[in-house]
């Protein structure tokens, strides 16, 4: 039975139409569900925050699975992003052009934000490991600082009152088509690259690999991503600060990667999407809400201390899944391997020989 | 009817493929190399000796571009300083790295390929594919499987043919032998030898003294820096110096029990 429907399995997934179909049935009920009120608002939330959540773990997985780097830089990137943007909407562009011009500043919010990248991969020519770590974490702290002092964009207290503009249509296409850049770039001969200077970096340059442009394209293309994430997550909000885009949203983005597996995009898509229903479901009043047929005399969940906990707990818990994921399940969910639908067909079929079943590791053969 | 063979001047076959001269290279304040001159003439084997820190990988390093240098580097009369290490191995040098540097997680396929990264003529890329698993039958068994699970001697004949992916006239290999059994040392050797009679000029770094002296038409030794020795493989291979200090002829401390 199980053999059977493994074969079913595989034969689905080897199909051509699959993904494009995913993505049209995906397309029309992102449009579906906000017009014709399929969930209710709190669902749809949680469905752009998975988008959102989707975009800055394929990003980071890049640098920090495909590449072997640890960034930690990526909440910095996402503050540039959102605060670009922010400003253009707010202080750029006229009310009345909204909608249309809205684009525009989520692009913008990714363009400048891969520019700073840029900065961030100069570095990276002279240092690997754990001190471009520090580094990273230097930039997501200098970023930080910055906003907090600049007192025209609101310091520490940020910026509120920032209209509505993002939503479940647009997270979608954002989604769908960086992913689709970001799996089209790993699949390139730079992606090949990229894997490359993390299995060896000095043999990747006896091989003829252009190792500093590879580095700079890959910061650059991962801190645009997170810049449009930051961008639309801020529309979303409606309410950004320095405080939002910390250590804490970063250590997030590490857990949807490192829980979903380094290396692959169908991974991240999964962490990330994991990840997010999870924060949700360990929300106090969801929690108490489920202990809730507790009797009373016994223990009352919905007692103001016990959720007031459950807050606080619910920040031990996520680094601590952080730890216990990167200690016994280092490859997590989808490790080195992915979807094969995302695998272009050519590495595919030069693959079958050696994997005859199951997940396929990603890339078998470079760009010809 | 010499006259038309002495219009043209007969292409020197002793020139230098590569000429290196007073090389120096420093790493943070102290000194591996004090100024070293040796030249590959085109078409031979020619070995470099010497103990570890001597500064036989430094000296390839140098070459390839992966570390700063002063002193000359001459390739085919370009003059290499300044070069990249991506751009050298489009100028005809590939070098196999200390250790293989097999790139574990890739399959035997992706390694190849990666050889050829800045190359855009698939044509003749397919060409050296083929050429290559023409030459090492057994990387064909293996192309999809991961490199890092190959035997050790496997993983040596992809790093040699990942290196004669770029159709490099001049090989750098930095101690191929490393590591292996005495029998896979020797089928090494065997292709050294073979690669080199096809035309490819082979520069040879070596702590394995026996088996480079006896491949190699010419031979330097180096000693913390600096050349000591100079000569054809068979002199240097019948030097009582070389014979002390590499050979393992019988010295003093080799008396000691254990």
């Amino acid at each position: 039975m199980r053999a059977t429907l493994g074969v079913f399995w595989d034969r689905l997934m080897e199909q051509r139409w699959l993904l494009p179909l995913l993505v049209a049935v995906g397309l029309a009920l992102a449009f579906a569900i906000p017009q014709f009120r399929l969930v209710n608002n709190y669902v749809q939330l949680v469905m752009i925050l998975a988008g959102i959540n989707i975009i800055l773990a394929t990003s980071l997985n890049l640098v920090n699975g495909y590449m072997g780097e640890f960034s930690l830089a990526h909440a910095g990137f996402m503050a540039v992003g959102a605060y670009t943007s922010v400003l253009l909407t707010l202080h750029v562009f006229p009310v009345a052009a909204y909608p249309g011009l809205f684009h525009l500043s989520v692009l913008a919010g990714g363009l400048v934000s891969a520019l700073l990248g840029l900065l961030v991969a100069i570095p990276s020519f002279k240092v690997r490991g754990d001190y471009l770590a520090i580094i990273t974490l230097a930039f997501l702290m200098i970023v930080k600082s910055a906003l907090e002092n600049i007192d025209v964009i609101g310091g520490p207290r940020g910026i509120s009152g920032i209209p509505r503009l993002t939503t479940l249509p647009l997270v979608f296409c954002w989604t769908v088509a960086l992913v689709w850049l970001l799996r089209n770039f790993v699949y390139s001969s730079f992606g090949r690259g990229v894997l490359a200077i993390r299995e060896d970096e000095i043999a990747s340059e006896l091989m003829s690999v252009d190792t500093k442009r590879v580095k700079v394209l890959a910061f650059m293309l991962s801190a645009f991503c997170a810049g449009i994430a930051g961008a639309l997550f801020a529309h979303l909000l409606q309410f950004i600060s320095p405080r939002v885009f910390d250590i804490v949203k970063t250590t997030e983005i590490l857990i949807m990667v490192y829980l979903g597996g380094i290396a692959s995009i169908g991974g991240s898509i999964i962490g990330a999407t994991l990840y997010t229903i999870l924060l949700e479901v360990l929300r106090p009043s969801t929690v108490a809400g489920l202990l809730s047929w507790l009797p009373a005399v016994v223990f009352d969940p919905l007692n103001e201390h016990f959720i007031r906990h459950l807050g606080v707990l619910r920040m031990i818990i996520m680094p601590l899944l952080l730890v216990l994921v990167m200690l016994y399940w280092p490859r997590g969910i989808m490790g080195m391997r992915d979807f094969r639908g995302f695998i272009p067909l050519r590495d595919r079929l030069a693959h079958r020989a050696a994997t005859p079943r199951g997940p396929t590791r990603n890339g078998t053969a470079d760009s010809h | 009817m010499t006259s038309a063979s002495q219009a043209m001047p007969l292409p020197d076959t002793t020139v230098s493929l590569l000429e290196v001269s007073g090389l120096r290279v420093h790493y943070d304040g102290i000194q591996a190399l004090h100024g070293v001159s040796f030249s590959v003439p085109r078409g031979q084997i020619v070995t470099l000796i010497g103990a570890n820190g001597a500064g036989k990988t430094s000296i390839l390093h140098a070459i390839s571009g992966l570390t700063p240098y002063s002193g000359r580097v001459t390739f085919a009369g370009h003059d290499l300083h300044g070069v990249p290490a991506h751009r050298i191995v489009g100028l005809g040098i590939a070098q196999v790295p200390e250790g293989r540097g097999i790139f574990g997680n890739l399959t035997v396929r992706e390694n190849l390929r990666l050889a050829t990264w800045q190359r855009r003529d698939r044509q003749r890329i397919e060409e050296d594919f083929e050429r290559v698993l023409v030459r090492f039958p057994r990387l064909r068994e293996r192309l999809g499987q991961a490199a890092g699970t190959l035997s050790g001697g496997e993983q040596q004949m992809l790093a040699v043919g990942r290196a004669l992916m770029s159709r490099a006239s001049l090989l750098l290999l930095d101690e191929p032998s490393m590591g292996m059994s005495p029998i896979l040392v020797q089928e090494i050797f065997a292709i050294i030898q073979e690669i080199n009679r096809e035309g490819t000029t082979v520069l040879l770094v070596e702590q394995n003294a026996n088996m480079a002296l006896r491949i190699a038409s010419r031979a330097y030794v180096l000693e913390t820096g600096r050349i000591t020795l100079a000569g054809s493989g068979q002199t240097l291979l019948g030097d009582p110096r070389v014979k002390q200090a590499y050979l393992g002829a019988v010295l003093k401390h080799h008396s000691v029990p254990g």
